[in-house]
């Protein structure tokens, strides 16, 4: 058993034992849960991918005279402004007013939120136009500018979720090429498509949050961030197969973090044609090695982890709930599986090399004793489903 | 020695009068086989093809299709991926049927760009979502 603050105080004196997840499987491997328990302090899992509930608010500061934004735009992309004077939330999935979106399908959706969020983090300069009906005390009724991130008084990224905990496997049962948020999926299960950092990822190794609550101190992007809440659909009573590891959805975290202090490498504006504009995002949790049923956790590997394999072109449309099969994340990983007499080639969206990137970053991190562990102060829900939408006549 | 190269071409001012392709068969001996081909609303050309045939006898055409004032490019094939822009998600490998985007290393899943494999299709273009993948034309 170790307690948060001893593993801290190793951590400040730069004594932690930190290894990345897939280490801590070999690890686990060649010397068992126990000795892992006690001489590992803390391991680092990670994921990068495309997460569309993602977004940011920004505070542009007081124009002279002052202005009461009620709508406003970073780029041709809207911005909410039904907060107060001069703030706003940018959302990731957000494309311009001018858009084509999918009037001639399937639509590029070449740049959105996602891209104006990216600029930012990149230091590049934006246009911001803004309105308001005026007041009083707000007198300006328009606004047009060119604004930086450095300009801005605060920039604070709140997701409502990222890092699902698993995720669907689509394919594509009909003649046609389907246009999805898990990219192109070609007709009679051309392709197989999965959206996940396999055993790398967060969730997947604290299957039962029993490290990662609300509070938990993340890597989000290349900035101190937190899990402030549940993310939206968290729905942890669900299948879970051996070593309680979720085989659908699951569990998933609403992350926060200052925008100004990320790196652009882990920040990307992202396309899919068809569907629309979205972010991908790099994100990495520690998990503090505190006994013996987190390290247990910790040495689950792709073999164990399943995936349900939905059709994208009826099932998952229209929530039939018929799911085709499961696949494990090995042979997800490995580029083609056999599946319903069939060879079928896999893809990834999410992107494995990258969250191996992040897991040495943040271990680095850790060791040099600049990123320190956080208790949570709440647990996240471990009982709870998902309520679908019932459209009332 | 009989050898296949694979081109891309660049016509500045495109030949459209002139049969070069016709050329390279009847004169040079050469098997053509065309991937990509288009003139521009600017009057450029663009061309991507492999030719099959004796080395000197390639030699020889090519030099006969410089003399159009072509760029000759033997390495790309009008696709490229910057690998800047790329993460490595691997997206565009299971949509690149000819196999130049590929799992260079399954085990940290590194996608590697091979330009010889690439047969111009354009798929990866549409397919990857940090538009890493574009068409020179
Ligand atoms: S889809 Fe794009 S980002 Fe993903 S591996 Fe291919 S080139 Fe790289
Ligand atoms: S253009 Fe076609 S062959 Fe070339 S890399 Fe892209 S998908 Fe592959």
């Amino acid at each position: 058993m170790k307690t948060y603050n001893q593993i801290n105080d190793k951590i400040a004196s730069g004594k932690a034992v930190v290894l990345t997840a897939e280490e801590m499987k070999d690890y686990i491997d060649k010397y068992g849960v126990r000795k892992a328990a006690k001489e590992i302090d803390v391991v680092t899992t990670a994921t990068f991918g495309p997460m569309c509930s993602s977004g940011v608010f920004l505070n542009f500061g007081h124009s002279k005279p002052k202005i009461r934004i009620t709508q406003c735009w970073l780029d041709g992309v809207m911005a909410y402004s039904g907060i107060a004077a001069v703030d706003c939330y940018l959302g990731a999935t957000q494309v311009p007013d001018r858009d084509p979106v999918n009037s001639k399908f399937p639509g590029k959706f070449e740049f959105g939120g996602g891209h104006v969020i990216e600029k930012l983090v990149k230091g590049e300069t934006v246009e911001l136009f803004a309105y308001s009906y005026g007041t009083q005390e707000y007198p300006r009724r328009d606004l047009r500018t060119r604004i930086t991130l450095a300009d801005m008084n605060q920039a604070i990224m709140v997701n409502p979720r990222n890092c699902y905990q698993n995720y669907n496997v689509a394919v594509n049962c009909s003649d046609k090429r389907l246009y999805t948020y898990l990219g192109q999926l070609e007709p009679n299960m051309g392709n197989m498509s999965y959206c996940s950092a396999c055993q790398l990822s967060p969730l997947l190794n604290d299957p039962l949050y029993e490290t990662i609550g609300v509070g938990s101190v993340v890597w989000l992007a290349g900035a101190r961030g937190h899990v402030f809440s549940e993310g939206t659909q968290h729905c942890p009573s669900c299948l879970r197969t051996e070593n309680d590891v979720p085989a659908e959805g699951a569990g998933t975290l609403a992350l926060t973090g200052d925008l100004k202090k990320m790196r652009p490498e882990f920040v990307r504006g992202c396309s899919f044609v068809g569907y629309g504009a979205s972010l991908a995002l790099g994100v990495g949790i520690p998990i503090p090695v505190l006994n013996e049923r987190v390290a247990k956790h910790l040495a689950v590997r792709d073999r164990d982890i399943q995936a349900q394999v939905i059709d994208y072109s009826t099932d998952y449309p229209q929530r039939t709930g018929n799911v085709l099969g499961s696949v494990n994340y090995e042979q997800l990983r490995s580029g083609c599986v056999d599946f319903m007499g069939k060879k079928i080639v896999t893809s990834s969206l999410s992107s494995y090399y990258k969250a191996l990137e992040i897991c040495e970053i943040l271990k680095a991190e850790i060791k040099d004793g600049t990123f320190l562990l956080s208790q949570p102060l709440a647990q996240l829900p471990v009982k709870q489903g998902m309520k679908p939408l019932n459209i009332k006549k | 020695m009989i050898i296949t190269q694979k081109y891309f071409l660049h016509f500045p001012v495109c030949e459209t009068n002139t049969p070069i392709i016709y050329k390279l068969v009847k004169d040079y001996d050469l098997e053509v086989n065309i991937f990509r081909a288009l003139v521009s609303s600017e009057g450029e050309g663009y061309l991507v093809l492999d030719v099959k045939g004796e080395a000197g006898s390639i030699t020889k055409a090519m030099e006969y299709v410089a003399s159009f004032g072509v760029t000759i490019n033997s390495v790309e094939r009008g696709v490229v991926r910057d690998e800047t822009l790329c993460n490595h998600c691997g997206n565009c490998v299971s949509h690149c049927k000819a196999g130049a985007l590929h799992i260079a290393d399954l085990k940290t899943r590194k996608v590697a760009f091979d330009d010889k494999l690439c047969i111009a299709c354009g798929k990866c273009v549409d397919n990857c979502p940090m538009k890493a993948c574009s068409t020179v034309f």
